[in-house]
């Protein structure tokens, strides 16, 4: 009897507990993206799938560099693309790099974020790393060419921003990536 | 009273919010272990009323038999369906090859609410291992049903069941450019899901708290990592790591009051620190060029298993969080072995490992020769995330291109797919009990 009586309850308490545990999560606010106008997804990048780019939603509020010239000039050109697990810049980028350092020290009140991105294989936090080491590269690349650190900021989205879908390597190969970002 | 049914009354406990999203799993055994136990789950009550109300038979049969380790008779192949103790004719049940039988009832009290009964038994020796009574109002019946798997197979294996405890996963809706991230907290069975956050810019890396009661995850809201808490009860959370940089990766302590996080150095150096949530203070783990990442913390407390790319690729190191203490590496087999998660008794590490250029789950021994196994066959095998009871390890997978949720068993036996009505899931976390 009395130790069947705990038992029970000790099995009691256990189902009380989780009962009470499981009460309900309420549902979070939902978090819509930063304000209008900073930032617009797919914008003059479109044949490169998802990106953002702020100037084509915002041309007035930037004050150098009008929109036009990026739009369509080499200030266009805004995404340096790597090889797997690599982070060193091909000579390809070389003139895209040069561009907008030009830009940028030309224009010492802009600032650009480096978005660094990575395909998708691997772990999640890993890639976080591998890409912040993408646009850390970006970065170093910019200031060697007189560009002043105050106006580079990074960040990473390691695998979790696909520029396109698809587990190829022709998907994958437009995945590893860093973005240039003029901020407003 | 050893003989009676030992009563078990929880007035309005099992009460549940109405489900905020219509997402359901299948559940495909892709692997069974061959030795499960056989066993007779008796239908609890008539067809036509399980249809209207709930088949709680069927419930905890799936959940039994998704462990691998029972095997649960078909019902069609039942010539009789007892519902007490005193009903089971034992030597039928034996003849038709069960070890043990469970029989039970649920019956309507009122409106809303129900009482199950149930009895465990031994066929072989006919001894009652099990008799309760659960009350629960409908939307209670499935976390109900849960508990008596949990009850079987503890009774049964001397394993605690896990089948009442939670996973919280990222759900990733749409297609790009606009995409949809949720944090989602659902059953172990994948049902029941409930929306925790939602945002248009990446959710990541959800940790549960030891108590159960919160998340740590990453978000990007304002295209800018952050590590935030949320009390799961209320929705009210707090941002705990905006710095400049990564902020990434939260791990609990065992006690609860520091986060382990990734964080950067303005040129970019990613390390392992150490945030006492109560006092705010800071402390540095790691200092190494390399990219020091998804630490988790051993059950002491006392040290962080983490990936390190310090020596080339990626590899698992585990390091003290005195002050001066040396990484030591745990992994050498491959050149890809990263996101260590440890056995709830630290007996073994489970791991994502590159192999023959696909990533998958790989365990070692931590008490042995640290003899690793393999035990997925996917390409994409990411995230491994271990039961409280150790039995099972939940990992995210890719099936005909989409991202799913899959089981194994810790001994690889036993394999199992959760594949989503919609959309992507990702990065699932079992709770703790």
């Amino acid at each position: 009897m009395g130790h069947s009586m705990k038992r029970m309850v000790s099995i009691a308490c256990l189902l009380a507990t989780a009962a009470l545990l499981a009460g309900c999560p309420k549902k979070a606010t939902i978090v819509e993206p930063p304000t209008a106008g900073t930032q617009v997804p797919g914008g003059s990048n479109a044949g490169q799938g998802a990106s953002t780019n702020p100037l084509g939603g915002d041309a007035g509020t930037l004050g150098v560099g009008a929109d036009g010239a990026y739009a369509t000039g080499p200030l266009a050109r805004r995404i340096i693309y790597f090889d797997f697990d690599k982070s060193d810049i091909k000579p390809e980028f070389a003139d895209l790099i040069t561009t907008h350092a030009r830009n940028l020290t030309a224009h010492p009140n802009l600032k650009l974020k480096l978005e660094g991105n990575t395909d998708e294989r691997g772990t999640r936090e890993y890639n976080i790393g591998l890409g912040e080491r993408r646009a850390q590269a970006v970065r170093r690349a910019l200031m060697l060419q007189g560009v002043a650190e105050s106006q580079l900021t990074t960040v990473s989205f390691g695998a979790e921003r696909p520029a396109v879908e698809g587990d190829d390597e022709s998907a994958w190969a437009q995945n590893r990536r860093v973005e240039l970002v003029y901020m407003p | 009273m050893n003989k009676a049914l030992s009563v078990l009354v929880l007035f309005g406990l099992l009460t549940f919010c109405p489900r905020t999203w219509g997402g359901e799993f299948v559940v495909e055994v892709t692997r069974g272990q061959e030795n499960a136990i056989p066993i007779a789950i008796v239908p609890f009550t008539a067809a036509e009323v399980a249809a209207a109300s709930f088949d709680v038979a069927q419930l905890v049969s799936d959940d039994l038999s998704r462990s691998g380790r029972f095997k649960s008779m078909d019902r069609k192949d039942m010539i009789e369906e007892p519902h007490t103790g005193a009903g089971i004719a034992f030597d039928d049940w034996r003849r038709l090859g069960n070890d043990y039988i469970l029989v039970g009832q649920m019956l309507p009290q009122g409106e809303d609410r129900y009482t199950i009964s149930f009895e465990l038994y031994n066929v072989l020796n006919r001894q009652r291992l099990l008799g309760y009574q659960i009350s629960a109002n409908r939307a209670g019946l499935r976390l109900a049903s849960h508990q008596v798997a949990d009850m079987v197979f503890d009774k049964i294996l001397g394993i605690r069941g896990a089948f009442s405890t939670r996973i919280a996963y990222i759900s990733v809706l749409g297609s790009l450019p606009t995409r949809t991230y949720r944090l989602i907290v659902a059953d172990a069975d994948g049902e029941n899901p409930h929306i925790v956050m939602q945002s248009n810019e990446p959710l990541m890396s959800p940790a549960w708290s030891p108590d159960g009661q919160s998340l740590a995850y990453v978000s990007f809201e304002n295209r800018l990592p952050s590590v935030y808490v949320q009390f799961l009860k209320t929705g009210e959370r707090h941002r705990v790591s905006a710095r400049a940089g990564v902020n990434q990766a939260p791990a609990w302590s065992p006690d609860a009051k520091k986060l382990a996080l990734t964080l950067s150095t303005r040129d970019g150096n990613l390390d392992i620190y150490v945030l006492d949530l109560t006092t705010q203070a800071l402390t540095r783990i790691t200092d190494d060029p390399g990219i020091d990442t998804e630490p988790q913390w051993s059950k002491d407390g006392q040290s962080l298993y983490f990936t390190s790319d310090r020596a080339g690729g990626p590899q698992v190191y585990r390091v003290g969080i005195q002050p001066g203490d040396h990484p030591r590496r745990l992994t050498f087999q491959g050149n890809y072995n990263a996101r260590p998660r440890i056995s709830p008794d630290e007996s073994q590490l489970a791991f994502v490992t590159q192999e023959d250029g696909a990533y998958r789950i790989a365990v070692m021994d931590l008490k042995g020769r640290g003899d690793v196994q393999v035990l997925t066959k996917g390409r994409f095998d990411v995230s491994p995330s271990y039961a409280p009871n150790g039995a099972m390890i939940i990992y995210a997978s890719r099936d005909r291109g989409r991202g799913v949720l899959a089981l194994v068993s810790a001994d690889g036996r036993v394999q199992e797919r959760l594949v989503s009505s919609e959309g992507e899931v990702q990065e699932p976390a079992w709770s703790p009990f």
